[in-house]
C-alpha cells in the first residue's frame, strides 16, 4: 500500500501508509549491514565511525518514523531533545572524570 | 454529582494526554538504561584492549539474526496500528500477532546464547571469569546485566502486546480509540532503540 | 478575580461525605486526587515521627562520651535508618505527594491529576516501597549499616539486609516517577481555559519544574540499586575493586540522582512559600518571571552539580574544578528568589500568621543552608569539612529548614482548606518559636562542631567536642518538644467542629474560591482565567475572611 489518502479521525494525526514504514525497515536492515560490515571490516576507526553515525541514525529513524516523532507537536519534539541531552550530559559530566584521571 | 469522579463515570479521554504520559515513561526507561550506558563508557575507557578481547567471544552472527528479529518485529508492530486506523482488523492482528512471535524468538535467542556462554563457564561469579583480567570480567558483567535488563524489558513487552492482542480481537481496540496500542508500540520501539545500541557496544566491539 | 464563597448552598457535599463507597474502602480504592493527597500525609507525618525519635536516640547517645545507650553497631543502624526514612519516606516525596496531589489540579482549574488511577498506584507503590525497607529492620542480617547512601564496597560485603532496603528504596522511586509523569501532564493538558503558561500560579510551576527532575533524575537511582542487588545476588562485579570495578562509579551514579533529588525537595517548598508570602503581605508578588525561570534553572543546573559530594574521593582534579564552578551557578537562581521574596515584603501589609512564620523562617534558615553550600562547593573549604558535622548542619539546614519548614508553612497554610477545620493559633506560634530556637541550637551547633572537626557517622566523639554535643542534644530536646507541639496543635483542631470560610487568609489563587473542604469534583463550574496571577485588590475591597 502506498503513502494513505484516508482521512483521519477527529483528533487524530493523519495516518502515514506501509510504504514509508517498509522503505524504512529496509534502510534500517542496510545500515544494520553497513554497520556490521565497518566493524569488520579490522580498522578501529572505521568502527567507531560506525558506532557514532549509524548507530544513532538507526535510532532516528526508529524514533521519527516507527514512533512517530515526526509528526508531532514541537512540544513534544523539545522534550526528547532534552531528555536525550540530559543523558548525554551524564555521561559527558562523568567521563570529565574518568578521562583526566 | 455525588458518586466519586471514577475515569469510568464520565469517560474523559485525552488522546495527546494519554500519549505525553508514556512518552515520558520512556523517557524513564531511557534514562534507566543510560546508567549502564555510563557505566559501560567509563570502564571501556579504562580497559579497551580487554573489552575488545572479550567482545570476541560472543556470537556476532545471533547478535545480528536479534537484531533482524527486532527491527522486523518493530515494523510489524507499527504496520500493526496503521492496519487498526485502516479498519482492517484481520490484518492489525496479523502484524501485532507477529511482533509477539518475533519477540519470542528473540528471548529464545537470548536464551540459547545465555545457555552457552554459561555451559563455557562465563557467568559473574564463575571461577572462570574470575580468572580473567579485569576488562574482560567487567564486560560480561555489563554484559549479562544490559542484556538481562533488555531481556526482561522484552519479556514484558511481549505481555504487553499479548494483552493487546486479545484487546484487538475482542474489539476494545478500534480506529477510533487505539492508543493503547499506540502506547503499546512506543515501549516496543524503545525496547528496539537500546537493541540497536546494544549491538554495536557489545557484539561488534572486536 | 472573584472569591465569593460556593459554599454549602448547593447541597453538596464536601469530598470527605461525598464517595460512592463507604468507610475505609472510600480511602483505598480512591481516585480523588485530594484523599490521594490526605492519605500521603497520614502517612508521612507517621514516618516523620518515627525518624525524628530515632534523631533523637542519636542525639542522646552523644550526650555522654563513650557509650551511652547503646552499641556502635546500633548507632551505625540508627543514622542510617534516620537518612532513609527522612529522605525516601518523608522529604523527597514531601510537598509533591502531600500539597501537589492536593492542590494542583484545583490551583490550574481542573477537576483531578491526568492519570487518577495512576496517581492512587503512585501511593500505594511508596507504601510498598516503605513496607520493604521496614522489613529490612527485622530479617537478613538486621537493618543497614552503611548510612543512607550505600556505598560500595561495604554495601555490597556487609552482612545486614542491604538488599531489602535497596529494594525498598528502588519501589518507592518509581512513586516519585510516576508522580512526576502525572503532574508533567496534569499541567500540560489539564490548565483551565485562559490560563496560559504564564498565568499560573507559582507552586504549579514549582511542580512542573521537579516533576521533570523526578522523571529524569529518578531512573538513574533505579538503576543504581539494582546494580548493587545484582553484586550482591548474582555477584556482577561491575563494583568490586577486587575485579577491577570502580567505587567511585558508584558515587557517580549514586549522586546523579541523589543531587536533583535535594532539587525535587526544595524547588516545591520555594513554591509553596512564593504563593504564602504575598498571601500575607497582602500584596503581589514580586518578580514572577523571574522565579518562574529560576525554578526551571535550579531544575536544570541543580542536574549537573552532583560531583561536588565526591571531591575527596579520588575523582581527577579538572573534574573537581568543572563541578565547583557548576555548584557555584546554581546559587544563582536560588538567591534571585530570596530576593524576591523579601522584595515582595516591601511596602507590603504583613501580617505574621503562623503559615508566614514558618515561610519567614525558611527564608532565613534556607539562607544559612544555601551559603554554607556555597563554602562547600569550594575545594579547598571541601577538603577539610567533608564527612564532618559541618556538612551535616549544612543540609539539614537546607532539608529541614527548608523543606521540612515549607511543608510545615504549607500545611497551617492549606490546613482550613483541607479539613475545613481550625487549628489554635497561639499554640501554633508557640510551637514554632520552640521549633526555631531548638533547630538552631542543635544546627547551627552542629556547623561549629564540624568546623572545629567532628567527623560525622561517628558514634562516639572526643573531648573538645563534649560541650558542642551537649548543646546542641539540649536544642533537640527543645526543637522535639515544639515538633510535638506543633503536631497535637493541628490533631485537636480535626476535632472541633468550626465553619471555615472558602478564603480565611485573603488568597488570590484558584483554591481559595471553593468551599473549604472541597467538594468531590472541585468547581461546579470550571473557571475562566482572565487575570494575571497574584492579582490583591487595593484594601477596602478586601476578600471575605
Amino acid at each position: 500500500m502506498s503513502n494513505s489518502t484516508t482521512k483521519p479521525d477527529a483528533g487524530h494525526p493523519h495516518i502515514v501508509g506501509y510504504g514509508t514504514f517498509i522503505k524504512v525497515w529496509i534502510a534500517l536492515l542496510a545500515l544494520t549491514a553497513l554497520l556490521v560490515g565497518l566493524s569488520l571490516a579490522g580498522s578501529p576507526n572505521l568502527a567507531l565511525l560506525g558506532l557514532l553515525v549509524i548507530t544513532p541514525t538507526k535510532a532516528s529513524l526508529v524514533l521519527f518514523y516507527f514512533m512517530h516523532l515526526k509528526y508531532e507537536s514541537t512540544a513534544l519534539k523539545y522534550m526528547v531533545a532534552i531528555a536525550l541531552a540530559v543523558l548525554v550530559i551524564f555521561v559527558g559530566l562523568t567521563f570529565t572524570d574518568y578521562l583526566f584521571r | 454529582m455525588s458518586a466519586e469522579a471514577d475515569s469510568h463515570a464520565t469517560p474523559h479521554r485525552d488522546y495527546i494526554g494519554a500519549k505525553l504520559g508514556m512518552w515520558i515513561f520512556v523517557f524513564t526507561e531511557l534514562i534507566l538504561f543510560g546508567g549502564l550506558f555510563v557505566a559501560y563508557g567509563m570502564y571501556r575507557s579504562m580497559h579497551p584492549h580487554d573489552f575488545h578481547k572479550a567482545a570476541g567471544e560472543l556470537n556476532v552472527r545471533l547478535g545480528v539474526t536479534n537484531t533482524v528479529v527486532l527491527l522486523t518485529s518493530s515494523l510489524t508492530m507499527v504496520l500493526s496500528i496503521v492496519a487498526v486506523r485502516l479498519q482492517r482488523k484481520g490484518q492489525a492482528m496479523l502484524f501485532l500477532g507477529s511482533t509477539v512471535v518475533l519477540g519470542c524468538v528473540f528471548l529464545f535467542n537470548k536464551f540459547f546464547e545465555w545457555k552457552a556462554k554459561i555451559h563455557h563457564g562465563l557467568y559473574p561469579g564463575s571461577e572462570h571469569l574470575m580468572a580473567r583480567p579485569p576488562g574482560e570480567r567487567l564486560f560480561f558483567g555489563l554484559y549479562y546485566g544490559m542484556t538481562g535488563l533488555h531481556g526482561l524489558h522484552v519479556t514484558v513487552g511481549v505481555v504487553l502486546l499479548s494483552v493487546m492482542f486479545a484487546l484487538l480481537r475482542r474489539d476494545k481496540i478500534r480506529h477510533d480509540d487505539f492508543v493503547k496500542l499506540e502506547n503499546s508500540g512506543l515501549y516496543w520501539h524503545l525496547v528496539d532503540i537500546i537493541w540497536i545500541f546494544l549491538l554495536p557496544l557489545f557484539y561488534l566491539a572486536a | 478575580m472573584s472569591t465569593q464563597a460556593a459554599t454549602v448552598a448547593h447541597g453538596e457535599p464536601n469530598f470527605y461525605a461525598g464517595s460512592a463507597r463507604k468507610g475505609i474502602a472510600s480511602w483505598l480504592f480512591t481516585t480523588d486526587h485530594k484523599r490521594i493527597g490526605i492519605m500521603y500525609l497520614a502517612a508521612m507525618l507517621t514516618f516523620f515521627l518515627v525518624g525524628m525519635t530515632i534523631g533523637v536516640l542519636m542525639r542522646l547517645e552523644h550526650l555522654t562520651m563513650g557509650p551511652t545507650i547503646m552499641k556502635p553497631t546500633t548507632y551505625n543502624a540508627l543514622f542510617t535508618l534516620h537518612g532513609v526514612i527522612m529522605i525516601f519516606l518523608f522529604v523527597i516525596p514531601g510537598l509533591p505527594a502531600v500539597f501537589g496531589n492536593f492542590m494542583l489540579p484545583i490551583m490550574i482549574g481542573a477537576k483531578d491529576v491526568a492519570f487518577p488511577r495512576l496517581n492512587l498506584l503512585s501511593w500505594y507503590l511508596f507504601m510498598a516501597g516503605a513496607t520493604i525497607a521496614i522489613t529490612s529492620l527485622f530479617t537478613g542480617g538486621g537493618p543497614p549499616d552503611t548510612g543512607w547512601s550505600f556505598y560500595v564496597p561495604y554495601s555490597v560485603t556487609t552482612g545486614t539486609n542491604v538488599t531489602m532496603a535497596v529494594l525498598g528504596a528502588f519501589v518507592i522511586g518509581f512513586s516519585s516517577i510516576l508522580t512526576g509523569m502525572n503532574f508533567i501532564t496534569t499541567i500540560h493538558r489539564l490548565r483551565a481555559q485562559g490560563m496560559n503558561w504564564m498565568r499560573m500560579p507559582l507552586f504549579p510551576w514549582a511542580l512542573y519544574a521537579t516533576a521533570w527532575v523526578q522523571v529524569l533524575a529518578t531512573p538513574i537511582l533505579g538503576i543504581t540499586l539494582l546494580l548493587v542487588i545484582l553484586e550482591r545476588v548474582f555477584h556482577l562485579g561491575i563494583f568490586d575493586p577486587r575485579i577491577g570495578g570502580d567505587p567511585i562509579l558508584y558515587q557517580h551514579l549514586f549522586w546523579t540522582y541523589s543531587h536533583p533529588a535535594v532539587y525535587i525537595m526544595i524547588i516545591p517548598a520555594m513554591g509553596a512559600i512564593s504563593e504564602i508570602i504575598p498571601t500575607f503581605a497582602h500584596r503581589t508578588i514580586f518578580g514572577y518571571k523571574a522565579i518562574v525561570m529560576s525554578s526551571m534553572a535550579i531544575a536544570g543546573v541543580g542536574s549537573l552539580v552532583w560531583a561536588h559530594h565526591m571531591f575527596t574521593s579520588g575523582m581527577s582534579e579538572t573534574s573537581i574544578v568543572i563541578f565547583s564552578l557548576l555548584t557555584f551557578l546554581v546559587a544563582i537562581p536560588s538567591a534571585i528568589k530570596i530576593f524576591n521574596w523579601v522584595a515582595t515584603l516591601y511596602k507590603g501589609s504583613v501580617e505574621l500568621r503562623a503559615p508566614m512564620l514558618y515561610a519567614l523562617g525558611f527564608i532565613f534558615l534556607f539562607s544559612i543552608g544555601g551559603l554554607t553550600g556555597l563554602f562547600q562547593g569550594a575545594l579547598a573549604i571541601n577538603v577539610h569539612i567533608h564527612d564532618t558535622y559541618f556538612i551535616v548542619g549544612h543540609f539539614h539546614y537546607v532539608m529541614f529548614g527548608g523543606t521540612g519548614f515549607a511543608f510545615f508553612a504549607a500545611l497551617h497554610y492549606w490546613y482550613p482548606k483541607m479539613f475545613g477545620r481550625r487549628y489554635n493559633e497561639k499554640s501554633a506560634v508557640v510551637a514554632f518559636i520552640h521549633i526555631f530556637v531548638g533547630f538552631n541550637m542543635l544546627y547551627f551547633g552542629m556547623l561549629v562542631l564540624g568546623m572545629k572537626g567532628m567527623p560525622r557517622r561517628y558514634y562516639d566523639h572526643l573531648p573538645q567536642f563534649h560541650a558542642g554535643h551537649i548543646h546542641a542534644t539540649i536544642g533537640s530536646w527543645i526543637m522535639v518538644a515544639g515538633l510535638l507541639m506543633m503536631i497535637v496543635n493541628l490533631v485537636r483542631g480535626l476535632f472541633r467542629k468550626v465553619e471555615v470560610p472558602a478564603n480565611p487568609w485573603g488568597g488570590v489563587t484558584l483554591e481559595w474560591t471553593i468551599p473549604s473542604p472541597p467538594p468531590v469534583e472541585n468547581f461546579d463550574v470550571l473557571p475562566v482565567i482572565t487575570e494575571p496571577p497574584y492579582t490583591f485588590n487595593p484594601p477596602g475591597k478586601e476578600q471575605a475572611r
